[in-house]
């Protein structure tokens, strides 16, 4: 079931009259989510992202805008009629229930003929049980199961309706960082097992690109960019975008373009041809830089970080906007022991030009 | 954990230990004792012989089964109607928004209010005399009922106005303690109910109740050791002579053996309490285990 969102927009209005902070939460949500694929709502705290997805549960109405699911117009409907499966970040499973009660539960809402029968609804919990991997553990209580167990119950009662739109607020956040990877590996599983179109709301950059197959990046309210989390990464809109995606994160540093070359300082650090001259914001992604003697940019070392394959190089430059530049290098080339300086060539590809006032991304050509 | 650590630890119970002791187990112990001593003199502190003799006369003495008759009644309908009500007015109050404070406050007043003073109320209220019939009885009058003289009239009429009373009494506490218990019920457990299509009823029913359940528990279990140990409702609407009134209770009873007109027999008055306890333990123990099944902590 694809899902269209038109226009959607969400005001909460202000406290009380006298102030005017009402929030715009939502703000002109144009995209479509196509039918069967997982899509990750990527965003800082406060951006807006849970309230979307409230919105396309139906647990809050929109200010204005539509919501379609395939072609029905689901808007005015209420959260039960639209078909939607819910997973909260706390999981909200009933403690005082069994694992086999709550997942149980959606399907003894049923009513008439959507009711089925009692053999037919034991099947079925089994059945979202088995896909989750928690068929053993059926009668257990919620509180006497570890956090990922939690969630797994939290997914397999969210299914068990078969759901047209499956929704997942925040669903790795309560776990610990090897739980998380597990986790999320087994959600894009149960996802494609089922074919259930799915959105899922998360401020972790890396779990959004890791899985999804489109990421939807916001920022106040306000879409930035949608693609595919590869086309994010290699072509953000915004410097926004490009400091938001990618660990460690993109080195932003104050620039300049003339004559379709980049300074960075005194230094004419990048052929940057099609680029209007002007100040700029250059990010740098980490993986960009090629260490080389007779490169182009100069900067000072601070110190090298080992990760096995890779190390990382932290480097300070006076034009940087943070605190330190971060490049990761193969460890051949890790720079001598001792060394003040380090020079670097760079990969145009990994270069991005924002508008220093602006901050959308000026392209340039890359040979 | 040496020995030097457990002696630490009695020495910091002690205080409390001493005038618990003191205070609390001594009576017990004591009252206790009095009960077995047949024909105990306060004034001489002396007894003819240890025995069931008291437990016998309080339980042959008629004054004693009306107020076993009558707290049983007052139990019997006030626990169960008090908490009840209770837990409507809190769900409702919980999901109201405007005027929801100034309800709150209207319905927290009779606790804070003076029992004699909320007697006095109802009174006025309930009592025939030879000017007026009372608020009710005018009331009453409208459907061409009446009048009934609820304080000194039929003993069912009486009984109302006590049970009425009680439970006006006693649900201000209750309500408050429900209302925050629903307000501490997690939002997200409604919303997901609400996503899968429940209805009120059952929301209310397989989610709501067991929530609150442990609340609700504690409740009846204090509903139902206060209405056993209750005296003063009686004393405010009634007057001191419960016997008379054909409305004491088993605390009044003890009361009345120990200082009323009838007073100086503490032993009758010990084993009508022991009675007593023997009596709101039994039922304490019944609703124990039948929390076991219903409650979920």
């Amino acid at each position: 079931m694809k899902v269209v969102l038109e226009h959607l927009t969400k005001i909460f209005p202000s406290r009380n009259k006298k102030s005017n902070d009402e929030v715009i939460a939502v703000n002109d949500f144009n995209f479509e989510i196509p039918d069967g694929k997982l899509i990750g709502l990527l965003g800082p705290s406060g951006c807006g992202k849970s309230t979307a997805l409230n919105l396309i549960s139906g647990l809050l109405k929109p200010t204005s805008g539509k919501i379609y699911f395939g072609d029905d117009d689901v808007t005015g409907l209420p959260p039960e009629n639209r078909g939607v499966g819910l997973v909260f970040q706390n999981y909200a499973l009933y403690p005082h229930l069994t694992v086999k009660q709550n997942i149980l539960f959606p399907l003894q809402n049923l009513k008439g003929a959507e009711r089925p029968s009692k053999e037919e609804m034991e099947r079925r919990a089994l059945e979202a049980a088995k896909l989750v991997q928690i068929d053993g553990l059926m009668e257990r209580k919620p509180g006497e199961m570890s956090g990922g167990q939690q969630q797994r119950v939290a997914i397999a009662r969210a299914v068990v309706k078969m759901p047209r739109v499956l929704l997942l607020d925040e669903p790795l956040s309560n776990l610990d960082a090897r739980l998380r990877l597990q986790t999320r590996e087994e959600i894009r599983r149960i996802q494609r097992e089922t074919g259930i179109t799915t959105v899922f709301v998360t401020h972790d950059q890396e779990e959004a690109m890791s899985i999804s197959d489109m990421i939807v990046v916001m920022k106040d309210g306000v879409v930035n960019q949608i693609g595919k989390p590869q086309e994010v990464y290699d072509e953000p809109v915004n410097l926004f975008v490009s400091k938001f995606l990618g660990t460690p994160p993109i080195n932003v540093f104050e620039g300049r373009v003339r004559a379709g070359r980049l300074f960075i300082g005194d230094e004419a650090v990048l052929d940057v041809p099609g680029a209007p001259d002007g100040e700029v914001w250059a990010g740098i992604r980490p993986e960009g830089f090629i260490p080389d003697e007779n490169g182009p940019f100069t900067c000072q070392l601070r110190g090298v970080e080992v990760m096995g394959r890779d190390v990382s190089v932290v480097c300070g430059h006076d034009k940087c906007a943070g605190e330190q530049i971060r490049a990761i290098i193969s460890a051949e080339n890790r720079p001598a022991d001792g060394a003040r300086a380090v020079r670097f060539a760079l990969k145009p590809k990994k270069v991005f030009l924002f508008d220093r006032q602006s901050e959308e991304r000026i392209p340039f050509e890359v040979k | 954990m040496g020995k030097d650590n457990n002696l630490k630890g009695w020495l910091y119970l002690l205080p409390a230990i001493l005038f618990l002791g003191f205070f609390m187990v001594y009576p017990l112990i004591d009252v206790f004792v009095y009960s077995f001593e047949e024909g105990y003199n306060s004034a001489s502190q002396t007894f003819f012989g240890v025995g069931l003799y008291n437990y016998s006369y309080v339980l042959h003495d008629t004054y004693f089964l009306q107020a076993l008759k009558n707290t049983f009644i007052l139990v019997i309908i006030t626990v169960p109607l008090s908490t009840g009500i209770a837990l409507l007015i809190s769900v409702g109050l919980n999901s109201i928004k405007p005027l929801k404070n100034l309800f709150q406050t209207v319905y927290f007043l009779p606790y804070v209010t003076n029992t004699l003073a909320v007697g006095l109320v109802f009174m006025i209220l309930f009592k025939k005399t030879a000017y007026t019939d009372g608020l009710i009885n005018l009331m009453l009058a409208w459907f061409k009922r009446g009048p009934i003289d609820f304080i000194d009239g039929p003993y069912w009429a009486k009984m109302f106005v006590l049970c009425f009373y009680t439970i006006w009494v006693v649900m201000p506490f209750k309500i408050l303690i429900l209302t925050s218990a629903l307000a501490g019920v997690n939002q997200d457990y409604y919303n997901a109910a609400k996503v899968d299509g429940t209805s009120a009823f059952r929301i209310f029913r397989r989610i709501t109740l067991p929530m609150i359940s442990p609340m609700i528990f504690y409740l009846v279990i204090t509903g139902f050791i206060g209405a056993f140990k209750a005296y003063s409702d009686a004393v405010a609407l009634f007057g001191t002579n419960l016997n008379a009134a054909g409305m004491n209770t088993i605390v009044g009873y003890v009361y009345d053996m120990l200082y009323g007109d009838s007073g100086g027999y503490p032993s009758y008055a010990s084993a009508a309490a022991i009675i007593l306890f023997a009596v709101v333990f039994t039922i304490t123990l019944i609703n124990l285990s039948i929390s076991k099944k219903n409650v979920h902590y």
